[in-house]
């Protein structure tokens, strides 16, 4: 029972706050519902029996998304000066915001101890004798192979083409020679000087 | 697993040379064009050496994620000859801004069109599609000091994204009602009773499919994009990633596909009239001989839809020699576009500026027309035998509608192609003056080769084509 009524939270949670990214006039906000509606999606893998993707959802998209959210606030320009003479009237949203992914969290534990749902019209076998991660290992070093590897070369074209876009070389540079710096050695760079008393040091 | 590698050599040699160009243009430094690009130009000759001499292979590697066959290798040899071209063509473009990523992008792309092309999965398909597009942004805005080059890559990268987005979704569908990403699973399933997901799926795939190969309506990006971009590039962009979509269409509608022929042939056919038609209209009255070679691309790929339409090994046989016929003429056409610069050297891109061709440059003019009437399907040239193949096969398949409306479209688009060539024979000399500077004796050689091909060689290769067309399409049948 308490899956069904999970699914139906984290389902229409999804979407509300699917909608709300696009809604939203802030584009912080924005993000913000955008991380909720990633933390849902991950309720939901979590009733389908994937808990590696949801854990992966959480760890990689919410992580990320925090990446994406610091380059946001870096372009964008916004007032924060604005933005916190708010933070009290906007405290009870945050405050709602935070109890709702706190119910959630525990919903989704106490659904996913109960067993996962049972989707009858699955075309593909579910295995249940080994674990998600197990079982996606195994696939990816085996049966698809080939995508694995392929999928490496383009994050490395993605990688050069990034660079070629971004890269240029900017003259009157100071940098670091490391041959030059370990061939030097104490007698070049260091004097040592015995002054007198009360004469001083020139240097 | 082992012996798996040895029948994907062109993939192997193609990752290996890759990472090889990267390093020499990395450790030996821009200047070093010569080596580089030699590198690169080696590891095309090998992977299309390695094609060849699996030829007539004809099984699936790596559990069926991956096909070995001659229908792929058909394509493989027409990628990787176009990227050939391409990265020849390229030092004397970037004057002094050629660099290493160059050559490194397109054969990276060129690994990704062939694993497009051999493609027997929902999975592989993406994977390589996206290997392609990845690369193929950074190139469209490769010179990024430009302003219409960057456009141009910006442009080619949001709509991409969308159309993979939309590829995607069909192919989550796809999965979600067949519970299989194999592309005979998925034939197997569509075999059955088609509910409204699957056709969702199909529907979407094919809008994905449909940017890929830019038919309308999928098209809006073409002319920017061919415009804005570098011209080796744009001349790289309408040759090898056309074939490589094209094969992968056909791939998806006849092998994953096959069974449901009454659910996407009707959408082929839409794809192919409206991109034949726009083709031919949007074309009239373009100022740039880019934007208009564009829209000859889209007005070709409606021609070569219309033989994949008739879902017969005789319309795949069709296609087949349609993009060859297709993949020589656009080469040609866009080296003759890279030899007009003006007195100072700069590319003449506007029309108007071609008038009087005839008299400053007799030879360059003599291979554009040939280009120009062959696009156009003048029948003593070549580019007539293909257009005669696709339509041969919609009536044998009963689309008489579909081929008569393509002849009419035929037409229409001979009106704009033989426009350029009355400009250059019959106008008045333009003020822009073309000097004829002595292009690199590569680029003169590749041009007048295409244009004696195209002009009455062709034909006797006709029953060579047709074998190895033939034995090419037999594979998906």
């Amino acid at each position: 029972m308490i899956q069904y009524i999970a699914f139906w939270l984290f389902a229409s949670m999804v979407i509300a706050s699917a909608t709300m990214v696009i809604l939203a006039r802030n584009p912080v906000h924005s993000v913000m519902w955008l991380i909720l509606a990633f933390f849902n999606a991950a309720g939901l893998m979590l009733l389908a029996g994937a808990e590696f993707i949801a854990m992966l959802l959480v760890i990689v998209y919410v992580g990320a998304v925090a990446v994406l959210f610091l380059f946001v606030v870096m372009m964008l320009n916004i007032d924060f000066a604005e933005l916190r003479a708010g933070f009290v009237r906007y405290l009870p949203l945050g405050a709602l915001v935070a109890i709702i992914l706190a119910v959630e969290l525990i919903v989704a534990g106490a659904a996913w101890s109960a067993g996962k749902v049972d989707l009858a019209a699955r075309a593909a076998p579910a295995v249940t004798d080994r674990s998600n991660i197990q079982q996606i290992g195994e696939l990816l070093y085996t049966r698809y192979i080939f995508l694995f590897e392929a999928a490496g070369i383009v994050l490395l074209v993605a990688m050069i083409g990034a660079i070629v876009l971004t890269h240029r070389q900017r003259g009157g540079v100071r940098t670091q020679n490391i041959s030059l710096q370990n061939q030097r050695r104490p007698q070049d760079a260091t004097r040592l000087v015995d002054p007198g008393v009360g004469q001083g040091m020139e240097l | 697993m082992t012996a798996d590698l040895a029948l994907i050599w062109p993939e192997l040699i193609l990752t290996i040379g890759g990472l090889i160009t990267l390093m020499l243009g990395t450790f030996l430094g821009d200047r070093q064009v010569g080596i580089y690009q030699l590198s690169s130009l080696l590891t095309l000759a090998a992977a299309a050496a390695a094609v060849v001499a699996l030829f007539g292979i004809d099984t699936t590697v790596f559990s069926g994620t991956l096909s070995v066959d001659s229908f792929g290798g058909f394509a493989k040899l027409l990628i990787y000859a176009a990227s050939f071209v391409c990265i020849i063509i390229a030092p004397r473009f970037f004057t002094g801004g050629m660099r290493a990523e160059y050559p490194t992008l397109i054969l990276f792309a060129a690994l990704g069109m062939g694993i497009m092309a051999s493609s027997r999965d929902l999975m592989t398909l993406y994977v390589g599609l996206e290997l392609n597009s990845l690369a193929a942004y950074v190139l469209a805005s490769f010179m990024r000091t430009d302003e219409r080059s960057t456009e141009a890559g910006l442009k080619y990268f949001v709509l991409g994204a969308l159309a993979s987005g939309m590829l995607l979704y069909g192919i989550s569908l796809l999965y979600g009602f067949t519970g299989t990403t194999d592309f005979t699973g998925i034939a197997a399933t569509l075999g059955g009773e088609l509910n409204i997901g699957l056709i969702f799926g199909i529907v979407f795939v094919l809008a994905g499919l449909g940017f890929k190969i830019s038919a309308v309506p999928f098209h809006m990006w073409t002319p920017d994009v061919y415009e804005g971009a570098p011209t080796p590039v744009t001349t790289f962009f309408a040759t090898a990633p056309k074939v490589a979509a094209m094969a992968l269409m056909t791939r998806v509608v006849i092998d994953a596909m096959g069974p449901a022929i009454g659910a996407w042939q009707q959408i082929v056919i839409f794809l192919s009239l409206a991109s034949i038609i726009l083709g031919a209209v949007g074309a009239i009255g373009q100022k740039n001989i880019k934007r208009l070679l564009a829209y000859s691309s889209i007005n070709n790929v409606g021609f070569m839809l219309i033989g994949l339409a008739a879902g017969t090994q005789q319309g795949v046989e069709g296609v087949l020699t349609y993009l060859l016929v297709y993949v020589v003429t656009t080469l040609g056409a866009f080296l003759v576009v890279l030899q007009l610069r003006d007195a100072d050297g700069n590319q003449i891109e506007s029309i108007p500026a071609l008038a009087g061709l005839s008299q400053r440059r007799p030879g360059l003019a003599a291979a554009m027309a040939v280009f120009m009437f062959s696009l156009a399907g003048i029948p003593p040239l070549f580019g007539f035998w293909p257009k005669y193949l696709v339509f041969e096969a919609a009536v044998d398949a009963n689309l008489v509608p579909l081929a008569v409306a393509g002849i009419v479209a035929s037409v229409i688009g001979a009106f704009y192609y033989i426009a350029i060539i009355k400009m250059m024979y019959f106008d008045d000399k333009s003020d822009t003056e073309i000097p004829a500077s002595g292009g690199v004796i590569v680029e003169d050689a590749v041009i007048t080769a295409s244009a004696l091909w195209l002009s009455v060689i062709g034909y006797l290769f006709i029953p060579v084509l047709a074998v190895v067309s033939a034995s090419a399409a037999a594979v998906l049948f």
